[in-house]
């Protein structure tokens, strides 16, 4: 049986407590919101924390709130059903109904959070095995021991000697982000509220990121996300293609995010595409981006800019499905997400 | 009774030492029960090892089969990643609880004359995952059936028995159909 390692369960009544604990007990102590990502991981001894902060006791942080018009702020603990299955993210930011109704099971979904999601730690077929698996290959970079990841942030023992077993000649890991709902909220500009024991402040979604499978967060460790701000809908189409093998359970192993704004006359004013699942952040398109601003959404524009990110994405095998399946698979799935987008109304 | 951290010692106050049991109490279908237990024990734990309700299944432990669900507050969710701490005060239903007064719940009873149920091993879940929807969406159509039961893996039956047995309720539970 795979039980829990034993930990001390704290919760506090608001954000500023749970921050002053992280900040004094360092990375032996960690956040738990659903727990469902942390859960698996800590039974897995991929994560040894000595304290356990539940968010469940702080009142508003699963609050939904705002307009479209006005721009709507989702709480971090608001579930990803909360979130998937509200009338505003339905009608005005589809892409991330979609996102974050693709995410694992309707059951997970009951229980993950968005800020979760948002926080997730990188997936490796190296990394996400139990204990006994691990330590028989020699354990690799990212949990380069049975003692867990908090002890390994504390000692940089990214310097310990053990390779990483997908690029062993590599000095980085190259463990995959792979949440959905990254990606479309990079895509639809939204940004998020970090609280910390020196302060808080707000930055975009997509400068949460370093493009590091180990130090796949640029927050500090005593920062807790606390909301996520959508801007103003403003007519922006957005739709969200997930590649995975079951559509149901599985992770992303590809996640196309889009949003577009076009004029009346069809023009594409403003285009994001981001690309999750390829690398160890989500990944703009640049290109993709500028081959569709200033045009319309005709079937060889669509073509190009769907082509051009055949370089950009760069799987490493680290994941489910051969690599080059996956590659071949972006300009698939943005040429059928933005096909989607074409033939659909705008919604405002 | 919500849990408020308020168990503690001088050295971690308001919290849960590690190897401290303590007294949690949960509402599970209907009764009221007290049991001690350390913070790290998940509610599929404390269910079949601590209070002999042993209906709610055992499989994966990590998220990735279904069969450990019940219902909190009337919502499914997955025992083997949530704590006993974690839900005091909530209303629990597992499988136990579905037949009222010694009479099977109609998605039982479909389960039973459809032979929705093989090894009957992920059939606790099926039937919590489903008792749920019907609970919300008294007339749901094939897709929606599929996309509630998603989270519920089935090495058996291939599925459709158990797809129908849902219908079969929704149609006996006086729902006019499509
Ligand atoms: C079988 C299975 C399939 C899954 N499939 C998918 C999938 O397809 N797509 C996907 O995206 N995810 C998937 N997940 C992962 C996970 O369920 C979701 O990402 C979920 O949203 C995580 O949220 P949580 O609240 O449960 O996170 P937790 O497990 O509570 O936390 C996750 C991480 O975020 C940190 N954290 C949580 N909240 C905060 C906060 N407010 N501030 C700072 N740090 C925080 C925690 O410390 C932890 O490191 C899957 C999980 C399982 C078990
Ligand atoms: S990419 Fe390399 S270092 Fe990172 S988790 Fe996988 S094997 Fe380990
Ligand atoms: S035991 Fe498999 S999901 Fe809980
Ligand atoms: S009946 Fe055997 S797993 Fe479903």
């Amino acid at each position: 049986m795979l039980r829990l390692p034993k930990f001390q369960y704290l919760t506090p009544q608001n954000i500023n407590d749970a921050c002053k604990i992280l900040a004094d007990q360092g990375p032996a102590a960690m956040i738990v919101a659903g727990g469902t990502d942390i859960y698996p991981k800590m039974k897995r001894r991929q994560f040894l924390p000595k304290t356990l902060i539940g968010l469940r006791k702080i009142d508003d942080l699963d609050r939904i709130s705002g307009s479209a018009k006005s721009g709507l702020t989702l709480g971090a603990s608001a579930t990803l059903t909360e979130v998937s299955s509200h009338s505003v993210v339905q009608e005005s930011y589809a892409g991330l109904a979609k996102a974050a109704g693709a995410v694992s099971t309707p059951i997970l979904r009951n229980m993950g959070t968005i800020g979760g999601n948002l926080c997730l730690d990188t997936r490796c077929n190296y990394y996400d095995q139990t204990h006994h698996w691990r330590q028989a290959i020699g354990w690799c970079m990212k949990a380069p021991s049975g003692k867990g990841w908090p002890v390994l942030q504390d000692s940089k023992l990214n310097q310990s000697g053990v390779p990483c077993r997908v690029a062993p000649g590599s000095s980085r890991c190259w463990a995959v982000s792979s949440t959905d709902s990254a990606p479309m909220l990079i895509a639809l500009g939204a940004k998020l509220k970090l609280i910390g024991s020196k302060g808080e402040r707000v930055i975009s979604v997509k400068d949460l990121y370093n493009d590091d499978g180990m130090f796949y967060l640029s927050k500090a460790h005593d920062e807790i996300l606390t909301e996520i701000q959508l801007p103003p809908s403003d007519g922006i189409k957005s739709t969200y293609w997930k590649l995975r093998r079951r559509e149901s359970f599985d992770f992303p192993v590809l996640g196309v995010a889009v949003a577009l704004k076009q004029a009346k006359d069809g023009t594409v004013e403003h285009a994001k595409v981001v690309l999750g699942g390829i690398g160890s952040c989500p990944f703009e398109m640049a290109e993709a981006q500028n081959i569709l601003t200033g045009k319309r959404l005709t079937e060889n524009q669509i073509e190009a800019a769907s082509q051009s990110v055949f370089n950009p994405a760069r799987p490493l095998d680290n994941t489910d499905f051969h690599l080059f399946y996956r590659k071949r698979m972006a300009p698939v799935y943005l040429k059928r997400a933005l096909t989607e987008l074409a033939t659909m109304g705008s919604n405002v | 009774m919500f849990y408020t951290g308020a168990v503690g010692t001088a050295k971690t106050k308001g919290g849960l030492l590690e190897s401290q049991k303590t007294l949690i109490t949960l509402q599970i279908n209907g009764e009221r029960y007290e049991v001690a237990v350390t913070v790290n024990k998940t509610l599929l734990e404390i269910l079949r090892e601590d209070l002999d309700l042993t209906g709610t299944k055992h499989g994966c432990e990590v998220g990735e089969c279904g069969t450990c669900t019940v219902l909190i507050n009337d919502q499914p969710i997955l025992s083997c990643l949530t704590l006993g701490v974690e839900i005091q005060g909530q209303k629990i239903t597992t499988i136990e609880g579905l037949e009222q007064n010694g009479k099977l719940h109609p998605i039982q009873q479909a389960f039973i004359e459809l032979q929705a149920a093989q090894c009957g091993y992920c059939t606790p879940g099926m039937l919590l995952s489903s008792k749920a929807l019907l609970d919300e969406n008294k007339n749901p159509s094939q897709d929606e059936i599929k996309e509630a039961l998603s989270g519920n893996l089935c090495r058996c039956t291939g599925y459709w028995k158990i797809i129908e047995a849902v219908e079969l309720t929704a149609s006996r539970l006086g729902a006019s159909k499509e």
